[in-house]
This record gives C-alpha cells, sequence and structure tokens, in this order.
C-alpha cells in the first residue's frame, strides 16, 4: 500500500497522484493520512483504485469520482462523492450536508447518519445511510436509489422525479409530490441488493418505499399552492 | 322641443382617451392570465426602456488627443482570461465572446454554427444547462463550460474538455430564478442528457446544491480546480444584481474571470414578471463592478466580462470605455443566426407575433429553426451558412470598436476609458459614472471644470 501523508504533502500533489492511475494501474491500494479536514481530497478520481482516508474530511472528498473506491475511516464534511459517476465511497462515521449531492452512478455507504439535503438532485447514485437522514433529503432527486435504515427528516423527496427512496424508520414529513408506494417484488430485489453491497444488516421488507406522484410534471395552475 | 339627452350637432366631444397606466398590452396580459391561469413565459431579455449604451456618446480626439489613422495605424483586439490562477488562460482574437446557451433550449445546429462563427472570428463559445455535446465541443476551438445549479449532464471528463469552467451564479434575465425547459422541447436526447422523462417540464434549480454563500463557493472553486488540475480558468456569471458586492465576492472567491449579466440579457425561458422587474440595467452594473475590482486592486488581473444587450460595435467600445475586459452576446448572436427574421413574417404572423416580437422559444416552434428540437425546423436552419453570418457580424462589430477607439486616439481597445465619453442623460451620468454631456457633472458626485 502506497501512503500519503498530507502533513508533509500538498492537496494538489496528493490529488495529482491519485488522479494520474488509470485503469492499467498495479498501484491499486492508497492510504491517505492526516488529511484533518481538508477539503477536496481524492476528487477526480479515474481508475480503479482504493483510497482510504485515516481521518475525517472536510468538502467534496471523492467528488466527482469515476471507478475508484474511497473509504473514509471517520466523517466527511460537506459534498462528499457529489456528482459521483461510478464507483463507491463508505464513510465510517457521518456525514454533513448534500451527501452524494447530483450523483449520477456509483455507490454510497454512509455508516452513521446524514444532515440535511442528502442526495439532493440525485441523478442515478444509489445511497445507503445506516443512520438518519436530515430535512430536505433528496430534493429534486432525479434517479437512483437512496436507503435509509433511520428515519428521514422533514420533506423528505420534495419535487423529486424518478428516483426512489426505501426508509425503515419514521418520516417526519414528505416534500411535495413526494408519496408512500407499493413495494413491489423488484424493488425488493433492488433494496436486497443494495442492503448487501452497502453491508446494511436489515431486511428489505422492513422498509417503506416512497417516489414522485407525478402531478407536478407538467405546471397546473391548480396545483399553484404545491410550488 | 329639443331632446337634451343627445348632445348639439357640431359640439366637439371628447376623445377616447386610453390610460397610460393600463395600457393595451397590459390589458391583453390581464385577459390573457384570467383565461389561462399561468404567468406569461417567454425567452429573451427586457423589453423595457432602460438607460443603455445608446445614452452614452464618445468625444473623439481633438487637439488635447490625436487620433489613430484608421486602417493604417494598429488597434489591437486581442484579451487573454484567467490570468490570475489558471495555467492556460484563453487568448482571444476579439474581446467580444458568445455567452451561455444551452443544447435543448438551442438545436443541435444552432449550437454548431456558434462553434462554427466563434472560431472563424478567434473568440469562445459556452455550453448552457444541459451539459456539453460532442457537436459543440467539435466545432468550438475555445469552449467555456458551465458548471450550474441543476448539473444536468455534468461529468468530470466533459469538465476537463473544457477550455474554462464558468460558474453560474445568476443571470440578467432572473437574478434569483432558476431555469425553465418546457415539455414541448425534450426530445429524446435531451432527456437522456439532463437523466430526465420525456415531456416533463424540467425546471433548474435556482442555487447550487452543494453550496451557499461564498466561503463555500470558495471551497467548490478549489475542488473544480483539483479536478483539472489548475489547468483551465474558472469564471464566476453574476447576474446584474448588487454588482459592487457580487464582484468583490467572486473575486474573494477565486475566480479568475467575472462575468457581469445586466437585466436585457436573454433567457431561453422564464416568467415575463421576472424579466421585466427583477434586476438591473446592464449599463448600472459596470461602474460599480469595476469599482469593486479598483478597489481590490484587482482591476485588468481578474478580467471582467460584460453581458445584456450588446449589440453593436460602439456598446463593445462604451462597455470596454467603462472598464470590462471583453463582452458576451447571446440575443445578438442568435439575429445573427437568423432568429426573428423578416423573411418568416407569415409564420410568426400565424404564432401571433411578428419578426422582431417573436419569444416564445420555450413552445419549440422557432420558424428560423433555431431554438427548436423539432426536425422539421430544425433542417430550415443551415449551420455553415449561419456560422458565416455570425463571424461577419462578430468582425463588423470588432471593426466598429476599433474606428472608434482609433478615433479616440487607442491603440488598443482596452485602452479606451470613462474620459473618452459623455452622457446624453441624468440618468445614464448618473448610473455608469460619465459627465453630463455639456458639463463635467456626474449626479451624486458634483464636479467642476
Amino acid at each position: 500500500m502506497q501512503t500519503l501523508d498530507m502533513a508533509t504533502t500538498e492537496l494538489r500533489e496528493v490529488n495529482a497522484t491519485l488522479q494520474s492511475q488509470k485503469a492499467d494501474t498495479n498501484q491499486r491500494a492508497w492510504e491517505i493520512v492526516n488529511p484533518k479536514g481538508s477539503h477536496a481530497i481524492a476528487c477526480g478520481l479515474d481508475g480503479p483504485i482504493e483510497v482510504t482516508v485515516r481521518g475525517s474530511t472536510g468538502y467534496y472528498c471523492g467528488g466527482m469520482n469515476k471507478e475508484a473506491t474511497v473509504h473514509i475511516v471517520g466523517s466527511a464534511g460537506p459534498g462528499v462523492a457529489e456528482n459521483m459517476m461510478s464507483g463507491t465511497v463508505i464513510i465510517d462515521g457521518d456525514a454533513s450536508q448534500y451527501a452524494g449531492a447530483t450523483g449520477h452512478g456509483g455507490l454510497l455507504v454512509i455508516k452513521g447518519n446524514a444532515s440535511s439535503r442528502c442526495g439532493i438532485s440525485m441523478k442515478g447514485i444509489d445511497i445507503v445511510v445506516h443512520g438518519n437522514i436530515g430535512h430536505m433529503s433528496a430534493f429534486m432527486a432525479q434517479s437512483g436509489n437512496l436507503v435509509v435504515l433511520g428515519d428521514a427528516g422533514d420533506a423528505l423527496g420534495d419535487s423529486c422525479y424518478e428516483a426512489r427512496f426505501f426508509v425503515r424508520g419514521k418520516v417526519k414529513s414528505l416534500g411535495a409530490d413526494c408519496e408512500e408506494k407499493e413495494m413491489r417484488p423488484e424493488h425488493i430485489e433492488i433494496l436486497k441488493d443494495l442492503l448487501e453491497r452497502a453491508g446494511a444488516d436489515a431486511k428489505p421488507e422492513e422498509f417503506t418505499r416512497y417516489g414522485s406522484a407525478r402531478k407536478l410534471y407538467n405546471f397546473n395552475i391548480d396545483n399553484a399552492a404545491a410550488y | 322641443m329639443n331632446d337634451m339627452t343627445k348632445p348639439p350637432l357640431g359640439i366637439p366631444q371628447t376623445a377616447p382617451i386610453k390610460s397610460a397606466t393600463f395600457t393595451d398590452p397590459i390589458n391583453a396580459e390581464i385577459r390573457r392570465a384570467a383565461a389561462t391561469g399561468i404567468y406569461d413565459i417567454r425567452g429573451g431579455g427586457a423589453k423595457r426602456k432602460v438607460p443603455h449604451f445608446d445614452d452614452l456618446l464618445f468625444l473623439g480626439a481633438s487637439i488635447s488627443r490625436y487620433p489613430l489613422e484608421g486602417y493604417r495605424e494598429k488597434c489591437e483586439t486581442k484579451v487573454t482570461l484567467g490570468t490570475r490562477f489558471a495555467k492556460n488562460p484563453i487568448e482571444l482574437d476579439i474581446p467580444i465572446t458568445i455567452a451561455g446557451m444551452s443544447f435543448g433550449a438551442l438545436s443541435g445546429p444552432a449550437k454548431e454554427a456558434l462553434g462554427r462563427g466563434a472560431n472563424a472570428a478567434g473568440t469562445s463559445t459556452t455550453t448552457g444547462d444541459g451539459g456539453m455535446t460532442p457537436e459543440e465541443r467539435g466545432h468550438s476551438s475555445k469552449l467555456v463550460y458551465q458548471y450550474l445549479p441543476s448539473r444536468y449532464g455534468m461529468n468530470p471528463d466533459d469538465l476537463r474538455k473544457a477550455d474554462a469552467i464558468e460558474v453560474v451564479v445568476g443571470q440578467g434575465a432572473k437574478p434569483g430564478g432558476g431555469g425553465m425547459l418546457l415539455g414541448q422541447k425534450i426530445s429524446d436526447r435531451v432527456a437522456e442528457m439532463r437523466n430526465l422523462p420525456k415531456g416533463i417540464d424540467q425546471r433548474s434549480a435556482c442555487r447550487h446544491p452543494d453550496w451557499t454563500g461564498p466561503d463555500d463557493l470558495e471551497i467548490k472553486i478549489l475542488e473544480l480546480r483539483e479536478i483539472t488540475g489548475w489547468r483551465v480558468p474558472i469564471y464566476i456569471k453574476v447576474a446584474g444584481a448588487r454588482p459592487y458586492y457580487d464582484t468583490t465576492l467572486a473575486v474573494k472567491a477565486g475566480a479568475d474571470v467575472v462575468v457581469l449579466d445586466g437585466m436585457q440579457g436573454g433567457t431561453a425561458a422564464t416568467q415575463d414578471v421576472f424579466i421585466e422587474n427583477v434586476g438591473q440595467p446592464t449599463l448600472a452594473c459596470i461602474r460599480p463592478a469595476v469599482q469593486a475590482l479598483q478597489d481590490m486592486g484587482m482591476h485588468r488581473k481578474v478580467q471582467l466580462i460584460v453581458s445584456g444587450g450588446i449589440r453593436t460595435g460602439a456598446d463593445v467600445a462604451k462597455a470596454m470605455a467603462l472598464g470590462a475586459d471583453a463582452v458576451a452576446i447571446g440575443t445578438a448572436a442568435l439575429i445573427a443566426l437568423g432568429d426573428n427574421d423578416p423573411r418568416w413574417e407569415a409564420e410568426y404572423n400565424a404564432l401571433g407575433t411578428t419578426a422582431g416580437a417573436y419569444d416564445d422559444w420555450h413552445e419549440g416552434k422557432d420558424p428560423a429553426g433555431i431554438t427548436t428540437q423539432d426536425p422539421e425546423l430544425m433542417a430550415r436552419f443551415d449551420p455553415i451558412a449561419g456560422g458565416r453570418r455570425l463571424s461577419n457580424y462578430l468582425k463588423v462589430m470588432t471593426l466598429e470598436a476599433q474606428t472608434i477607439a482609433r478615433a479616440c486616439g487607442k491603440n488598443h481597445l482596452h485602452n479606451l476609458e470613462p474620459e473618452d465619453m459623455c452622457a446624453l442623460t441624468v440618468e445614464a451620468s448618473a448610473m455608469s459614472g460619465v459627465p453630463l454631456a455639456g458639463t463635467n457633472w456626474v449626479p451624486g458626485r458634483g464636479g467642476d471644470y
């Protein structure tokens, strides 16, 4: 395993080193020590490497990730794995606001809790939160799956499109145009796979599915109160 | 016996007087709103009359300043954008860029024509809400990639293909507002690029999903630079709302370039009430923005691009004389391509409008085939001929600006200065900081000869 010590190595050098590892690299295992809450650690990665960050991170760790696995042994600041395309980001602790924002693909696993706006504007990413999520999560979520083993805060899935939300605990309130949905066999299968890949000890049958009521897809003055 | 209820013959009557408050257009809008239950959505920028570059004049040379010979003595037009932090600043032959306009709002061939025209004139084009298409990347030698709140189509590969990144915070047509692409224009390809179902109204968020405020923006810019290896310039586009503070905060957040878009700047579609009632005229925005840069010692170090109602070389010269490093055009570029051309008058009439007034771009029925995704209408537009028209227009504007600059004795457009101008109205003088014609007076500042 290669080690990058941020006590002695600048952020630019850390990221440039990791970003230069492409599909055929034989240096696949990397470790970052002393991150000390730095921002934009391991962002823009573009190859099948595994990066372990030993400590907590600032904003946008693992941003726009492609193919890489980034494992944060600590908690993550705002916007972790934002706009992720593929690969996996795992956070052992908690995640701050906007976790997985606008993500297009890949898997984001948060073993603690996620703050507000988790999965905001998600576009295909899968997010599994072992704990709770904050208010306005999955706001304007377009596609992908958000799985929550704990509870969800206010206004879950407000103005969402085709994304699916699976919550095991309580939902404080649903946002505009978000409603409870029937859990069909295909949803059980999706959920089973995601729980397994996220190392989550829960049964798919314990969850409730939510999604768009599709009433706000085209403007209608009679729905003005919902806008 | 006389009928007292009728006025006697030969007595003049009061002429019908229409209200200056309840005008015909206002009344028509009231009736339309009452009938439909929806606010008016349209494209373009503010149509109301506001103080503009027409209210400024150049003084020209005199005994105290001598002019340069037209066509003989050089007047440079090159501009370099992004010199503050980027390894690869953008070098343009002319200081007139093409503003962000999305694939989705515009057809693929229209985007191609913008690229062709800009290339031929030696300038850049800009993507829009909806991501980067291979066509526009292929046809634009210098392409600015917009980083928008919706993040439709955003991905690191395209980010790295860009020659610059423009973080869009606001747009002059709708400061504080998001975008809107109505279902009629959502073709399969547009839907796929935006990860949304076909045929639904696509709303773009009004603020970014993963940052709020200038401190966050600074970190967001750090991330974008880390992903792109600090190679390309980062622009921040702000609407003409609070130009002094917005420019200050954009510079503080680490911008290489500030793009300032006044209320005449166009949009593909938003509410008319927004376009006409929110934001400041372009003319009123430039001096505060330049003042902010000067107060920070960053004028010319962070470049300023001004947009919103730029139509002629005179407008280019006036914006630059007020302190801009370059300008951007959107609406004017579309007109050069063929938008609102009177040759389609019969079809505009059939849509209930007339050439020059057509602004229902969101409906996707553009007779000129530019703001549409309809294959039949799109086929009317030839991207090669359109590109040629745009390059002609850009070159004419450049020549016009050079003509004025030479007359003012300037060997580079950047050397134009406020002292080369006077204002025709008290309002324009106050907004631009240029003295009222025939005086040395700027309202609010006093002044003596």
